[in-house]
């Protein structure tokens, strides 16, 4: 069936807030929905509470609502605008229990509203546990044995019925939210009792486990004649007992003979088949015995999820726009593949390369949490490496991390120690790949680690090559090494940085050099969808170790943007939105736009957005050989978050030019000592400080400048360690704990400006004209992060003389800086006296809040500032903002069960919403007021 | 693994070098390329691969070793294998051996550590052409030598060389169907998928006369894939004739489906650089519907002579490149498709087919 032209306006429900489970994934669906829609000529609303997405931006969408993710904002949408149909598939759960609370009171069918995407009569199927088993065990599927329990005895019994291990899984909560293994009969009552109180509902259905079998996850699209396309089957690597969330995941499935696999297509087929009529996408997960083959069904999710996020970008494939093409009528076959724009859409791509995505967790952010991964998702986001095998996928993934890995070990930092090795290997947590080959090296069989794993033999047969061949490379120094060696570590997807260290702690820059002498270097290949069967047409690019080089660099002038690699608390979904604006910007004054970045969760990584993606990790090794080939006229650093800015100082010594301020200008602002000397010459306040390397001295310091301080680390992220201490004592331990963990760190001891208000400004500077773009203050008293606070805009309590002294501090430093683009500056205020705390060189956390709040596309503004096409005054400037709007902190403690809520200078917030209010006597802003020292802890 | 360097010849003179794997020795056939993710097994004992020198896409070779069971014939039917990443080691419980064993067993000559990326870029661009791998000559002219000596895959008959030699049954004698299939390269899948639904097949050699076949008193007709050009094989199609002029119920695959085509008049041509793999969309014009096929040919029904045929009619398109991959004769009992609907590897969307086929017979 073609185009059903009956829906000419759809309403878009986006996910909300980032939280654990239900991140940036969802900015990657909505906004390519909104996207393919609109391609179509349909009118797309879209409602997001986030403003940190680029969904919710004018570019992507007609009608954008920032409104509470609520019944009564549907409300307010519907009576406002005609909506012929509501896709709430793009939104993960949050839209699909939006769209069913609609639903359930008949909202939808008042105002002649289409549901489209999904067939919400079938949503009890999925989401109902036992209606679930018995769905499946009807269609004569596999499931795990396992029954429902709406109380304590019901649970009981079937626990003893099952036996242990078992699962407890709550029904209808999201990432696995109050679920977990029980190994003994003494553990089951506490974990039963949890599970039935997270459950909405209070049940939850005790499941034998079936720990340590293969676990797969395969991506569906169906239309509406029933054709059912595999777009991707992924292998976790982690077997059953993690979640797949938490898990290290591989495609294509590495360990599945073709019977095995054709076995479980045919029931994800014949499970999507059977739920009702909709078009869209679906994701079906699978645990597959290792010994006997037998296969059961885990769950399917009847809407674009994370996987369909790392499923396009792992094979090129874009899920949530051909989903969203499906959901309006379309059929599989009437649809090109958008990637060589002449085969069909109606296919099943194949690769010839290795992806592999590695989560990234955040344990430190949450003292006391329990580390252990098990049922309930933990990470906070992920990367992916692209290689042209397993290892240099894997080791690609390592290096994109953004935890100091290089690699997969062979950097020094193994453990030796067998028992704790052993002990990790039993209870997973984020650095278990990484244990198991400190535990090959030190000899732990493979059989042994395989059974405390449970992990398939293959990958650590994988393992175990790159440990063989450490041995044979720390046999040679670097001058002896033997070429083909040298390759085949390269292949393998060794950075410089662990040859160098293997070869006897030299320089990578060295090891670099010694193999551009010896002609061993990238290649760029394409991702294609169809392993180069078909001429594709679209730029997205890996690098490898190979022959052939596909990526032809043009003629045209070209900027790089670097991008911010995985979500983690401090640096998230805020940094794509501003690289995006970037590469369009970048795209729209003539120069070609080149992305480089590792998460898969990204806009910036869709392949058209950029004028070519790179999909690298934003590491100096990649990033070094990519310029080398591109030979770009520069590279812009502001928008990609810290990740990005660490990389200045190298392209400065390189002698590549940073677009927007030059590495002296970031790096004064970074460097406490000399920005406070400036903040000195310039007659601007600034908290009494002092730096220290070791206690005795942090101790003096303190004493000096008076307690409260903040100790902290320098050149961290997101307040990380940092602490607010009161006394000798606690000043002691905080110092000796910071140098255990980073040593020769010089630590940072600022006076802490007691009950002092802290308020924000972003501005641009084009050398000549400072613009502020936003003045905001935070609600919660100095001591809590920014990131933590709620902000408001504009300030709602600072007199106009404080404003004004802001304003003009942010000029003077501007100008003295030396700025092109963005700075964010912060202040703390004790009286009229405005103090400057720190100064940020680069677009912030809040650059995205302003430019929603107040309709204003100042990262497109900034970005030709930067590149010097234009100035400042070549725009003018409208603030469409009636009273205030509220940037609020959202959190995830409630993964962590053991953790209170408790927020101090260290970031903890995984992610935000705007709230608009029309004045001060708002009863939602008088209660954030009335609550803001609650929280704030040490 | 050894080390032990291998050279890859293309007939136009492109040299990519690697590393053996398999038996040491020296390799011959035109060289092709397939997309599938899972089933090299499968792909290495297909007899329609006879032959040919097959690039694996697919990164990983060897993972899950090797079941004898899942074998397509009983042999390696490949000439040689072209891959990135040979590996030894398998982690499958009920594999029977490694790769390299097996290799070892059936002589198997193999090249790994190429770039398949590019060579298979240059196929898709250059066309299919005849190549050479050798571990055990370094000699490039010697190589050149040997290379000229292959045939082109244009103009050569290969089934009467792989079909079995004498006739043999599978499945149950009390079965509710018999059929009589003829073998110019079966695969195994394809007599299974028979006998799972309750037929007796007797396989027969590629020249068994239609007289020979009517003794066995069959219920329907099978014409099986196989290697080749399709053009050479005028004995096949004379058979084909004879069935179709008794208006016997008919089934083709593959080759068989390109007998069927010449059969009613419709030539078949030599396609740039094939299809094979486990992802090809079909679409089956009667139904409308959509199907994920498995795809190994080389050769396909010329499109334009089959729709001005009269004779015959398509029934099935390949909706990537607009090729035939299904037709049905006219006013006849007879239907077949270019592509695989046993899988063996990949997708079972189309197994409907053999279903469709006894109820031919069934409404006979």
């Amino acid at each position: 069936m073609p185009k059903d032209t009956s829906i000419k306006s759809v309403l878009i429900i986006g996910s909300g807030p980032i939280i654990i489970g239900q991140a940036c994934e969802f900015d990657y669906s909505g906004s390519q929905a909104a996207r393919s829609l609109r391609e179509e000529g349909i009118e797309v609303s879209l409602i997001n509470s986030n403003p940190a997405t680029i969904m919710t931006d004018e570019v992507t969408a007609d009608h954008i609502y920032l409104k509470p993710l609520t019944v009564d904002s549907i409300l307010e949408i519907l009576e406002e605008r005609q909506i012929d149909a509501v896709l709430p598939t793009m939104g993960g759960q949050t839209a699909l229990n939006l769209c069913k609370e609609a639903s359930e009171i008949g909202i939808w069918e008042k105002y002649n509203v289409r549901i489209i995407g999904v067939d919400l009569n079938v949503i009890e199927t999925t989401e109902n546990r036992e209606a679930f088993r018995k769905y499946c065990v009807d269609m004569g599927l596999g499931v795990a044995p396992s029954y429902i329990a709406n109380s304590m005895l019901e649970g009981k019994e079937a626990a003893q019925k099952i036996g242990f291990p078992l699962v407890i899984r709550p029904s209808y909560t999201l990432g696995g939210t109050g679920g977990g293994f029980v190994h003994k009969p003494e553990e089951f009552e506490a974990a039963l009792s949890y599970g039935l109180k997270a459950s909405p509902v209070h049940e939850v259905l005790v499941e034998k486990a079936v720990l340590g079998w293969k676990e797969y996850e395969l991506e569906l699209l169906r239309d509406i004649n029933d054709s059912v396309v595999i777009i991707c089957t992924v292998e976790n690597l982690d077997p059953m007992g993690v979640h797949t969330g938490d898990s290290i995941t591989v495609a294509p499935a590495m360990t599945l003979p073709d019977p095995v696999f054709q076995e479980m297509r045919n029931q994800a087929q014949k499970l999507m088949r059977g739920l009702g009529s909709f078009a869209g996408g679906c994701n079906v997960q699978f645990a597959v015995n290792p010994e006997t083959e037998e296969i059961i069904v885990i769950e399917i999710n009847p809407r674009v999820s994370r996987s369909s996020a790392l499923a396009s970008k792992a094979t090129g494939y874009p899920i949530a726009k051909i989903a969203s093409k499906l959901a309006i009528g379309y059929n599989l076959d009437e649809l090109n593949n958008q990637i060589t724009k002449t085969t069909s859409a109606c296919f099943e791509p194949a690769l010839d390369y290795v992806i592999v995505k590695i989560p990234r967790w955040n344990f430190d952010k949450f003292y006391g949490c329990d580390a252990t991964l098990g049922l309930q998702m933990k990470a906070v986001g992920e990367v992916m490496g692209i290689g042209r095998n397993f290892a240099e996928a894997l080791q690609k993934a390592c290096q994109s991390l953004e935890n100091n890995k290089i690699g997969l070990g062979a950097d020094g930092k193994g453990l030796a120690k067998t028992e704790e090795i052993i002990d990790s290997l039993q209870h997973p947590s984020w650095d278990r790949i990484f244990k198991i080959k400190d535990a090959i090296s030190l000899g732990v069989p493979l059989h042994t680690i395989q059974k405390l794993t449970g992990i398939d033999n293959w990958f650590l047969m994988q393992i175990q090559d790159l440990v063989k061949l450490e041995k044979e490379i720390q046999k040679y120094t670097l001058d002896t090494l033997p070429k083909d060696i040298l390759v085949r570590a390269k292949k393998k997807g060794y950075s410089d940085e662990q040859l160098g260290f293997l070869l006897g702690r030299i320089s990578p820059d060295d090891v670099y050099e010694k193999r551009k002498a010896l002609g061993v270097k990238r290649v760029y290949k394409m991702v294609d969808t169809c392993a180069a069967e078909f001429e594709a047409k679209t730029p997205y690019y890996y690098s490898a170790f190979d022959e052939e080089n596909e990526s032809k660099r043009s003629d045209k002038k070209k900027i790089i943007v670097l991008g911010a690699g995985p979500n983690r608390i401090g640096q998230g979904i805020e940094f794509d939105y501003c690289c995006v604006h970037g590469l369009l910007a970048i795209k729209e004054v003539g120069y070609e736009a080149i992305m480089i970045n590792c998460n898969p969760e990204t806009v910036s990584t869709d392949f058209d957005i950029a004028d070519k993606l790179y999909f690298e990790p934003v590491y100096w090794e990649h990033l070094w050989e990519l310029i080398e080939h591109e030979q770009p006229e520069g590279v812009i650093v502001q928008l990609g978050g810290q990740t990005a800015l660490k990389l200045s100082k190298k392209l400065s010594e390189r002698g590549i030019k940073i677009i927007g301020s030059s590495f002296e200008s970031m790096d004064l602002a970074e460097d406490r000592g000399r920005f406070s000397d400036l903040l000195k010459e310039l007659e601007i306040p600034y908290p009494d400080y002092g730096t220290a390397t070791d206690a005795d001295e942090a101790l003096a310091v303190a004493n000096k400048v008076g307690y409260p301080v903040l100790v902290r680390p320098s050149y961290v992220l997101g307040g990380q360690r940092m602490r607010i201490v009161i006394n000798d004592q606690e000043c002691e331990t905080s110092v000796i704990n910071l140098l255990k963990d980073i040593p020769d760190n010089i630590i940072l001891i600022d006076h802490f400006l007691d009950r002092a208000k802290e308020a924000e400004i972003d501005a641009i500077y084009d050398g000549e004209t400072v613009q502020i773009m936003g003045v905001m203050e935070h609600i919660e008293p100095a001591g809590i992060h920014s990131g933590d606070s709620n902000s408001v805009l504009p300030p709602y309590s600072l007199g106009a003389i404080v404003i004004e002294t802001m304003k003009h501090y942010t000029e003077k430093l501007c100008r003295a800086l030396d700025i092109r683009g963005l700075i964010n500056i912060q202040f703390a205020i004790k009286g009229e006296k405005v103090y400057v705390i720190e100064a940020n060189p680069r677009a912030s956390r809040t650059t995205p809040f302003i430019c929603k709040a107040y309709q204003i596309p100042y990262l497109n503004v900034a970005t030709k500032v930067m590149l010097g096409t234009h100035t400042l005054k070549d725009f003018s400037f409208q603030e469409k903002l009636t009273g205030y709007a509220i940037k609020e902190p959202v959190f995830s403690f409630d993964k962590f069960p053991n953790v209170n809520k408790e927020l101090g200078p260290e970031m903890k917030s995984t992610g935000e919403a705007i709230y608009f209010i029309k004045d001060l006597f708002d009863p939602y802003f008088r209660q954030l007021y009335k609550d803001k020292s609650m929280f704030l802890s040490r | 693994m050894n080390q032990t360097p291998a050279i890859l010849l293309l007939e136009d003179g492109t040299i990519f070098n690697g590393y053996a794997c398999g038996k040491i020795g020296t390799a011959t056939g035109e060289i092709c390329f397939n997309t599938s993710m899972t089933g090299y097994q499968e792909l290495f004992t297909d007899p329609s691969y006879y032959r040919q020198l097959l690039i694996s896409t697919n990164v990983h070779v060897g993972n899950y070793g090797i079941k004898q069971v899942e074998a397509e014939s009983d042999q390696i039917q490949i000439s040689g294998l072209i891959c990135r990443d040979y590996t030894n080691q398998f982690s499958r419980k009920k594999a029977d051996s490694s790769i390299e064993d097996y290799f070892i067993e059936n002589n198997l000559v193999g090249i790994t550590g190429i770039d398949t990326r590019a060579v298979v870029r240059h196929v898709r661009e250059k066309g299919a052409m005849n190549a050479i791998v050798s571990s055990e000559i370094s000699d490039v002219e010697a190589l050149k030598a040997t290379l000229k000596s292959v045939p082109s895959m244009e103009g050569l008959e290969l089934s009467s060389i792989i079909s079995t030699k004498t006739a043999y049954t599978l499945g149950d004698e009390q079965a509710k169907y018999r059929i009589a299939a003829l073998d110019y390269g079966v695969k195994k899948n394809i007599l299974r998928n028979f006998t799972e639904r309750d037929c007796l097949v007797k396989v027969f050699p590629a020249k068994t006369t239609y007289a020979e076949l009517l003794d066995f008193q069959p219920d329907g007709f099978f014409f099986s894939n196989g290697p080749g050009d399709p053009s050479t094989m005028d004995y096949a199609i004379d058979t084909m004739k004879k069935v179709l002029d008794v208006n016997h119920p008919t089934f083709g695959i593959c080759l068989g489906s390109q007998m069927l085509a010449q059969a009613a008049g419709v030539p078949t041509y030599k396609l740039h650089h094939g299809h094979r793999g486990g992802n090809h969309p079909v679409k089956n014009l009667k139904t409308g519907k959509c199907e994920i096929t498995t795809q190994n040919h080389g050769f396909a029904v010329d499109m334009e002579a089959l729709k001005n045929s009269g004779k015959a009619r398509l029934t099935h398109i390949n909706l990537n490149d607009n090729s035939v991959e299904g037709l049905e004769i006219i006013g006849k009992k007879a239907f077949a498709v270019q592509y695989h609907p046993e899988a063996a590897p990949g997708p079972h969307d189309s197994r409907y087919l053999f279903d469709d086929f006894l109820k031919m017979i069934d409404g006979n």
